[in-house]
């Protein structure tokens, strides 16, 4: 049975999900998420041409909600909940990079 | 609304531009919450669980954002399909649920174009919903985000509902840009789906900016340019982008695929970090969310609901006035066009009409002003009964107080003295002042020229300023060939 991911993949979803993981830590995840892609993969002996994808466990679509205001939260309690606040804002550690 | 000196790129080369414009959809709510969908507001006073992604928080979509971006799905003369939202995920602290929840390969709307004032078609890849993120301020040296000590961050547009119009990559000049994205703006503000804001960040836009030979059919390697935050940054940023591509592959290099960033104070791009694929944000089908599957009633519905469109009320007012296109743009614009037609209609005078609004009718509220009252306004103008100035006075009455002109009129004195009123006041004058008429009548030059200022001023004084100088003038002269 080919290998079902590469330890280089297992770096790189490593490196976006910011994690650090040791050289040992690597080659135990490969294996594992191997096995679960392995057991993942009994789907395509199915066949599932003319099956559409679900996108929900449930046969609903169309749940709305009307555009009113309901009351937020109060700041005060919001950020008591932050490990640091400036200026009514959360003060987080400096990020490289932008949001997308 | 161009610059002075129109940027250029050398010749032999071709310039394709593809626009990403993220537009806030004018709803009393967020995409998913409750919370006051409002700029401006004290930071994260309006956010609750479901827009901090709270553990257990639910979304539940706002069917007026959707119905938002329906009808700019229309507008746009897209296709709206069965729409699935999706995960976007990321680790950046202006989303605290560490993904963004999106459309990705079902998007509501699809398969559109706008044509340009000039009839340049552009496609419309997609019109998709999203949420928007929270704001984030850079603290640090510079304020730039490589250069930053902490970040500070505002939650209260987290979750704002968005709609992101992609182009395809039609875009040939960097006019081209700037007319898709004001023809644009115009469409959201007829439809109500925006206010359209650049200066408040209710429409933000990415350029992709690739460059090729002349002729060549193929799509080269492209950058991302983020941060373009006016019209006129993004002919710049354009074609700083083109000419630095331009010069890689002269120098027999080429560029990399990136994001990078316009900085308005040194007039560049700088990279940002490099294009993570697509792959990289492990897209996946939001759970907590069902499928959006409008009935073809719903899509009928608004497309007969559909306002007339900047392009045909465009059209409508030339049709009608004579105007030019700039006028007609400035007008429709600030949806001033149907007052014109009314006026016009009306009788007065279209010219005069166009000319009075785009110069002097640039406010934001002109409620208390009426068509017929305009109308009016102009005909006087147009009959000599009231000068250029005058008219311009009188029209910023109307549209503080409303009411029609001749209130106003009478009230800042601006009515007409008529010539029998001179002729009589002009006898009084000459039979109080016999000697001062008589060095009018026979003296030289300066004699005479200082004697006009003289019989000018006490008809000026006697009239407060209403008599016409040069009907005075006339008068005078004929009175003293008589004698
Ligand atoms: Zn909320």
């Amino acid at each position: 049975m080919a290998q079902r991911i590469t330890r280089d993949e297992v770096v790189h979803v490593a490196r976006l999900a910011c994690l650090t993981l040791t050289e040992e830590e690597v080659d135990r995840f490969t294996q594992q998420l191997g096995a679960i892609l392995l057991h993942a993969a009994d789907i395509e002996s199915l066949d599932v041409i003319g099956v559409e994808p679900t996108a929900h466990p449930l046969p609903l679509c169309n749940v709305m909600r009307a555009d009113v205001v309901e009351r937020s939260l109060n700041p005060d309690a919001v950020l008591a909940q932050a490990p640091e606040v400036r200026d009514g804002q959360f003060l987080v550690p400096p990020v490289l990079g932008d949001q997308p | 609304m161009s610059p002075p000196t129109e940027p250029k790129l050398p010749a032999g080369w071709d310039l394709v531009v593809g626009l990403e414009v993220h537009v806030e959809l004018d709803t009393a709510t967020k995409l998913f919450c409750g919370c006051i969908n409002r700029f401006g507001a004290e930071p994260n006073t309006n956010v609750c669980p479901t827009c901090l992604g709270l553990p257990g928080s639910l979304p539940v979509i706002n069917e007026r954002a959707v119905e938002l971006a329906m009808i700019l799905g229309r507008a746009l003369g897209c296709q709206v399909n069965r729409s699935v939202m999706a995960r976007k995920n990321y680790f950046y602290p202006d989303m605290p649920k560490d993904f963004q929840t999106t459309q990705y390969d079902q998007p509501t709307n699809s398969d559109g174009q706008l044509v340009l004032p000039d009839g340049f078609v552009v496609g419309i890849e997609r019109a998709h919903i999203e949420e928007d993120t929270g704001k984030s301020v850079h603290v640090g040296r510079s304020g730039r985000i490589n250069q930053a000590v902490y970040s500070l961050i505002d939650y209260n547009r987290a979750g704002v509902p968005l709609v992101e119009i992609v182009s395809k990559p039609d875009i040939r000049t960097i006019d081209q840009a700037r007319n898709f994205v004001d023809e644009l703006r115009a469409i959201l503000v007829v439809t109500g789906v925006s206010d359209a804001r650049m200066e408040e960040g209710s429409l933000r836009i990415d350029a992709n900016v690739s460059v090729r030979p002349e002729g060549l059919a193929e799509l080269r390697t492209r950058c991302e340019i983020k941060n373009i935050n006016s019209l006129r940054s993004l002919g710049r940023a354009i074609a700083y982008e083109a000419n630095r591509q331009i010069d890689l592959y002269e120098d027999g290099s080429a560029p990399q695929q990136q994001t990078r960033h316009w900085d308005e104070n040194t007039s560049r791009t700088t990279p940002g970090r490099s294009k993570e694929d697509a792959d990289d944000y492990r897209y996946f089908q939001e759970p907590d969310l069902v499928p959006l599957v409008p009935s073809p009633a719903t899509i009928a519905a608004i497309d007969e609901t559909m306002p007339q469109l900047p392009v045909a009320r465009r059209a409508a007012l030339v049709a009608a006035t004579g105007a030019d296109s700039v006028a007609a743009r400035i007008l429709v614009e600030r949806a001033q066009d149907a007052l014109a037609l009314e006026a016009v209609a009306a009788g007065a005078e279209p010219n005069k009409v166009l000319k009075r609004l785009v110069n002097d009718l640039a406010v934001d509220d002109w409620s208390n002003l009426d068509a017929t009252a305009l109308a009016e306004l102009i005909k006087m103008e147009s009959a000599g009964a009231l000068s250029a100035s005058q008219a311009k006075q009188v029209l910023a009455d109307l549209v503080e107080s409303g009411g029609t002109p001749q209130t106003y009129v009478k009230r800042r004195g601006f009515e007409v003295v008529d010539t029998s009123e001179l002729k009589s006041l002009l006898e009084q004058l000459v039979g109080d002042n016999p000697s001062e008429w008589k060095r009018f009548c026979a003296g030289d030059q300066v004699e005479r020229k200082k004697m006009q200022g003289f019989f000018t001023g006490q008809i000026m004084k006697a009239t407060r300023g209403k008599a016409d100088g040069k009907m005075v003038a006339e008068l005078l002269n004929n009175a003293a060939l008589v004698g």
